[in-house]
This record gives structure tokens, sequence and C-alpha cells, in this order.
């Protein structure tokens, strides 16, 4: 009744290409995206960023990074963690190096030097597929996280391993470190995580994503058709790579400040993004945002309605999230493999309908 | 499920009274890799506070609040925890993790409540001029490192020149923190270092022993955690390493890490910065007061074991320190800012402890505004794998303040230098 395309009527080939095609997910785009921005930011409390809707952009930004690489371009990934500590690594190393920098410029060459890393543990990926690729990046996971952890340059030979983000700021408002206000936390994360996924969003439907779908689909007939693999699978290996490398350094230098990257970025790290693709949606930019908000989400609400409404062991609750999330992949595998975003599809299909369905 | 967070959240808080009550959170882990170790500390913790709601009423009349948080030793789960209790008037923080120590000494700094990370998390918060709010007594990783090689000169006449020393270290930031005082203690004395690394969680450890098997190291020392110490301990038996030149420190020395080995383990050394005594009167109250009517935090079969000891000896000490700050300022409903102040009075004398009914379960050490780090002091104990315990081999060693003073000294002005902390004392 309200969401239907009758009556709007579209004149230009732009109007008819646009991302939301319907009037009313085009105003509840906007209003979520004025929303965010707008009254969020005085609303905000520690609590809610530092455990929701920090990390909940924060992993949004890899997901859709995994979500290129795996999603459009078919090449499946297990090395995320390791992506992500290049990322904080980066950040870290370039914030003691030149303290005059601010953290948009250091946010944005940690994603360029993680995307040359990336294209780099891309080339197996012209010559091997499937498990075997998956393989190959498991090993680019273990490799950058044994090297982070080994050569001391990385964590500028501190004692301990650990790296900690000294207090930097962006015209004049503190982003890092402990005196950070909530919302400047969470403003920084949101310009980055909006900024993306227009990228991607818009990458995905142009010239190169399409060539990665079509890499995606049947490689042999995309090369047929003109497309060049190795440009394709290396540019996708790249912008995932940046994306990847930019959560990645926010992650450290935004949301915990101080991470020891065997513990933070370890193969656990690469799994749980690759969760959130699959159980938001493979190829889908919505999907990433669904598969994070899940993931990030449901531990926190388990906590808060199992121990602190009904009094739970903390234990239980906690072997709990681990069964709820193995079950739900595996739900998600068998019923509905494009995940959350195609539930979500489906829904607006039955919605444009009702409420009469014949 | 954003909309089932928002409810939740908001039930929460209306439900929740801003009661006048000692707030103590316990950042526990009763899951993952390292819960054998995690449980009965947090046992110990929590049943301490409980039983003095039961036997006293709280602590100068005023009852203590308990919230357990689960960290399963994760950072980002700890982080969770520390914005989800730092609101409701926490008095001090124990994380029992080094990693997410790390993670709250800038945030507990500037949201002005103590840590209190005892024996673990970064050295050089023994320098309080530096760290105001975070305190380490009674000792930390390097007196740990200097009291295991006074004990190896004591058992060499005195010399350690020529020996070789093997230190297997769990790759994280608790196994590295040794490093650093090992060899400054190696150029003191002698000996030659070897650095065998342990990847998370460490239960594949076969190279590792095969280099030991190999090399044939004089002594084996050993910074483990959690599952970690269990298949060290198994792999040292089978490459028969000999247990009396194994030395793991107080992190991996607890009856669950040695009994999965054996009889094999007979003879295992470690350290301790704490006695054990399962008979002392506490434990008998505890059992009488908060086990036997059901009031523990897990089944009450971990009274009295090593990290139950430990677990409580905490609580102790943070209890000790509610008192002290009480005292200073005159208040039953201290702050946390006050509870600071009591920490850095803290001081535990013999009679004391014989008077909280633990004789001796620790060394006698005073803390200041300037050394928020104790004594230092620890012992050797030797498992006794017929018997089923511990035994201590030696009394409190004292470590080498020498070597350690002005590695704490560089270490904690660095960090002063790169968070431009003026060093001097907590108003």
């Amino acid at each position: 009744m309200i969401y239907r395309e009758a009556g709007d009527f579209k004149t230009s080939y732009t109007a008819d290409n646009q991302t939301f095609p319907i009037r009313f997910d085009r105003t509840g785009y906007w209003v979520i995206l004025i929303a965010a921005a707008f009254l969020v930011p005085f609303v905000i409390t520690d609590y809610w960023a530092s455990a929701l809707l920090v990390p909940f952009l924060i992993y949004a930004i890899a997901a859709l990074g995994l979500n290129i690489l795996t999603g459009y371009c078919g090449q499946v990934s297990l090395g995320t963690g390791g992506f992500m500590a290049v990322g904080a690594y980066s950040a870290y190393k370039l914030m003691t190096a030149f303290p005059w920098m601010d953290m948009f410029t250091i946010t944005i060459l940690s994603g360029f030097i993680t995307a040359a890393v990336g294209a780099a543990f891309g080339l197996p990926s012209l010559r091997i597929k499937g498990f075997y690729l998956a393989v190959a990046t498991l090993a680019a996971q273990f490799f950058l996280v044994w090297m982070f952890n080994k050569v001391s340059w990385f964590y500028n030979y501190s004692a301990s391993g650990q790296i900690s983000a000294p207090e930097r700021s962006v015209f004049g408002i503190v982003v890092t470190g402990p005196n950070t206000q909530a919302w400047a936390q969470y403003t920084f994360c949101l310009i980055f995580v909006v900024a993306l996924a227009w990228v991607a969003r818009n990458l995905t439907r142009g010239t190169v994503g399409r060539k990665w779908m079509a890499i995606r689909d049947m490689d042999i007939a995309a090369e047929i058709i003109g497309v060049n693999p190795l440009r394709a699978k290396l540019s996708a290996f790249a912008i995932s790579s940046f994306f990847i490398g930019v959560s990645g350094s926010l992650f450290f230098t935004v949301y915990l400040g101080a991470v020891e990257v065997g513990e933070a970025f370890g193969i656990q790290k690469s799994f749980l993004v690759l969760f959130m693709v699959i159980i938001g949606g493979l190829g889908s930019i919505f999907g990433s945002f669904a598969g994070a908000a899940f993931l990030v989400l449901l531990p926190v609400v388990l906590k808060l309605v199992g121990v602190d409404l009904f009094g739970w062991p903390t234990d239980i609750v906690a072997h709990l999230n681990l069964v709820i999330v193995g079950g739900l992949i595996v739900f998600f595998l068998i019923v509905e493999p494009h995940g959350l975003a195609q539930l979500w599809r489906l829904t607006k299909e039955k919605l444009r309908l009702w409420p009469f369905p014949h | 499920m954003k909309k089932l967070g928002t409810l939740t959240v908001g039930a929460i808080i209306a439900a929740a009274p801003a009661m006048a009550d000692l707030v103590i959170p316990d950042l526990s882990y009763r899951t993952g890799p390292y819960a054998a170790g995690g449980i009965p500390f947090s046992d110990g913790y929590q049943d301490y506070f409980t039983l003095l709601n039961e036997r006293d009423g709280g602590i100068g009349g005023e009852p203590i609040r308990l919230i357990e948080c689960e960290t399963g030793y994760n950072t980002e789960k700890g982080v969770e925890c520390y914005e989800s209790t730092k609101g409701e008037g926490a008095l001090v923080y124990q994380p029992l993790s080094t990693g997410i120590t790390y993670q709250l000494i800038p945030k507990a700094q500037a949201d002005g409540i103590p840590l209190h990370t005892m024996g673990y998390g970064r050295t050089s918060a023994r320098n309080g001029e530096v760290f105001n709010n975070v305190f380490n007594y009674p000792a930390n990783y390097w007196d740990a490192a200097s009291v295991a090689v006074n004990y190896l000169l004591d058992q060499n006449e005195g010399s350690l020149d020529g020996k070789t020393i093997a230190l297997v270290y769990h790759n994280s930031a608790y196994g590295k923190e040794p490093i650093r005082t090992l060899q400054a203690l190696g150029e003191k004395h002698g000996f030659s270092l070897t650095e065998i690394a342990v990847d998370h969680p460490g239960q594949e450890q076969k190279s590792q022993w095969l280099q030991i098997r190999r090399e044939r190291p004089d002594y084996v020392l050993m910074w483990g955690w959690g599952v970690m110490n269990q298949v060290a301990i198994q792999e040292a038996a089978n490459v028969r390493y000999p247990m009396e030149q194994f030395i793991g420190n107080w992190w991996a020395g607890a009856e669950h890490d040695v009994t999965p080995a054996g009889a094999a383990a007979d003879g295992y050394l470690s350290l301790n910065m704490n006695t054990i005594n399962p008979d002392a009167p506490i434990f008998e109250e505890i059992r009488t007061t908060v086990i036997e009517p059901g009031l523990g935090a897990g089944a009450g079969d971990n009274v009295g074991k090593v990290l139950y000891t430990r677990g409580m000896y905490a609580a102790m000490l943070a209890a000790e320190a509610i008192a002290k700050a009480q005292e200073i300022h005159g208040t039953s409903d201290i702050t946390p800012e006050q509870m600071r102040d009591g920490m850095a009075a803290l001081e535990m004398t013999e009679a004391r402890m014989e008077e909280l009914g633990a004789p001796n379960i620790g060394p006698v050490f005073a803390v200041s505004c300037q050394n928020h780090g104790g004594s230092g002091e620890a012992l050797v104990q030797r498992w006794n794998a017929s018997a089923g315990a511990f035994e201590p081999l030696t009394d409190f060693i004292t470590p080498d303040t020498s070597v350690i003073d002005p590695l704490v000294e560089e270490d904690s002005l660095a960090y002063a230098a790169e968070n431009n902390i003026t060093p001097g004392c907590a108003e």
C-alpha cells in the first residue's frame, strides 16, 4: 500500500538507474543518514559508542571490503585479520613517525598500504582458485600475524609488543586516545563508513563491479568476452584490502586504542568477518551492514537479556552465544544462502503486493 | 535487533536504582582456553566479598555489590565490560589479563578509576608517579624474573656463569614482559638466554620442546597461562626434561596445570606470590558462611587451591584498601578517587594477615605514592604429585632491585613522554 513503485515516474536514465528506485526506500535512506549524522552524536554515551556503534561501523567497513572480494569477485579470503593488522600497524607507525599528521590522512594512507599488501597476496589468485586460494590467503593471515609479532620495528621495540595509539586529532577535535569524546569517535567512523559504502555501491554497479561479477560467475567466459582476469582480480584484492585496512586502522586507533596482534587480529577475526558476510548476504552492500550489525549486537543483546535481565551465570550466556552463532550459520547456509539481504529483498517483494497478493 | 537492544538497555537503566554501596566489578573469564585459570581466581575473588557481606555486612557497614562480566580473555569484550560497569560507580578493576590491562591503563587514568593488576599487566606501573591510577603490588613480572634467577643463583653457589636458560613464553604482551629483565640479568650473571615463543592458545608445542630436547638448556623458565601450561608440562615430561630444572612463573603453577601429566610432573617448580594453606581459618569461614548456604560464585570445589587463594588474596587487598580509604576520608561510601588514596596508603603487616585469618598469605609490604609495586617478593614451590599439592621450597625471595629499578624508571618515563604526563603524585 505504502511501499510501491506505482506513481513514482522516472523521466531520465539517471533516475531510472538510481540506487533506491522506490520513493519509500529513498526517504528511508535519507532519514537514517540524517538521524545517524545529526541526532545520534548528541545523545550517544560512552557505552553506546564503545560497545555497540563504533564496533558496528568498523566491522561494517571490514565486511564491505570482504564482500567486494568474496561476494562480488568470488575470491574466498581467510586473510581479513592479517590485512586488518596491516592497517593497524601502518596507522601506528604513521602516527608515531609523523606526529603532526591528522587522522584522516593516517587512516587513508594505512588503507593504501594495506591495498598494496593485499594486491601482493592476491597474486596467487591468478593461478589458483576456490579452496586452494582460501589456503593461500590463510598463509597470508598467519604470515602477517607472525611478522608483526616477530619484527620489533613494527611495535617500536616496546618491551611488551603491544601498540598503543597516542592522542591525535582532526581539526582540533581529539579522535584517538583515552580523552576522546564518544560523539567524536562515532562521527569519525561514520564519515568513513558513509564515504566507503558510497564508493562500494558505485564501484559494484559500474564497469569494475560488472567485471568482478563476470569473473565470479564464470572466469573463462569472462575472459572470452574481454575481461582481463589479472586486472579484475588484482583490483578486487587491492580495493577490498583498502577497505579492510581502513577498518583495521580505525579498529586500533579509535576503537581499542591498544592492541596485540595475535589476540586482536588472529584467525578468529578472519572468520568473524567472513561470518558477517555469509549471514548478511554475499554480494550485497546492505548485507554487509546487516551481518556486521547482527554479529556485533548479538553478544551484547544476549548479555543484556541473559545476565542483566534474567540473572543467568555469565559463562552460560557466553556459551549460548557460541551455540546461537554456530546454529545461525548452519541455518543460513542451508535455508537462505544469500543471507539477511535476501530475506530483506523477499520482504520488500511481498510488501509491494500487500495487502492484495493476488 | 537494534530495537530489542534499545528496549533492554532502557529497561535496565530504569530498573537499576542508584544505591549507596561499594561496587566491585569482576571481569572474569569462565569460557575459552584460559578458563581453567579464570574460574578459580574469580571464585576466590567473589567468595571473599560475599563472606564480608554475610559476616560483617560489607566493609565499614557499607554493603558490597559485585558485578560479574565475562571477558573470555578477549580485549574487545573487556572494553564492553569496562564501559558497562564504570557508570555504576566501580571502585577498582582487576581484569586478570595483560592485554585488557594495557587497554584500560589510559582509560582508567582518564576516568579516574584505579586499576589493580596483581602480578600481571604493565610492570613499569610500579612507578606511581607516572601511573597514578595503576597498582601492581605485591609483585610484578620483572620481580618474578629476578626472583627465579636469584633462586637459581642460590642453587649454583652464587654463579650462573656459562649456564644456559631457555624462556618458554606465551607470545603476547604477557609473555614478552620478562625478556628485557632476563637479558639484563643474563649480562650481569653471565648466563645465556634462549627465547622460545608459543603462540596463543598454546596447544601445539612439539617444535618448541624438540628444540629444548636438542639444546638441553640448564634451566627452563616458563611464562605460560591457560591451556599452554598443561601442554608444556606434558611435553617436558615427554622429552624427559628434568622437572627440578623447570620453573614456571606464578601463573604457571596451579593444580590443574600439573595434574594432566600425572606422576611425570612430580618435582615441577613454580613461583608464587602468596602461600597456600587450605586449612587457614579464612577458608573455614568461607566454607561455612559462603559455600554451604549455596552463595559461592562457583561449585565450591576450588576453595584453598592456588588460584582460588590468589583470587581471594586479591579481594582481601582490595577490601583492605577500601577500609583504608574509608579511614582516610572519614566516609563509608567512598568514590573511586578515594579508593585510589586507600590503595596508595595500603600496608600489609604480619599481624593484619593473621587477624584476617590468613597468616603469611603474602609478603609484608607497604604501598606509597611513588612505589605502586609492593615488595616484589615471591617464593618457589614444588609440586608433589603423590600428595597432590604444591609445597613451598623457599621463603619469600627478594628480587634484585638494582637491575629492575633502572628498567622501571626507563620504561615508565618513556610512557610519560609519549603521553605528555608530568610525573608526580596524584592530588
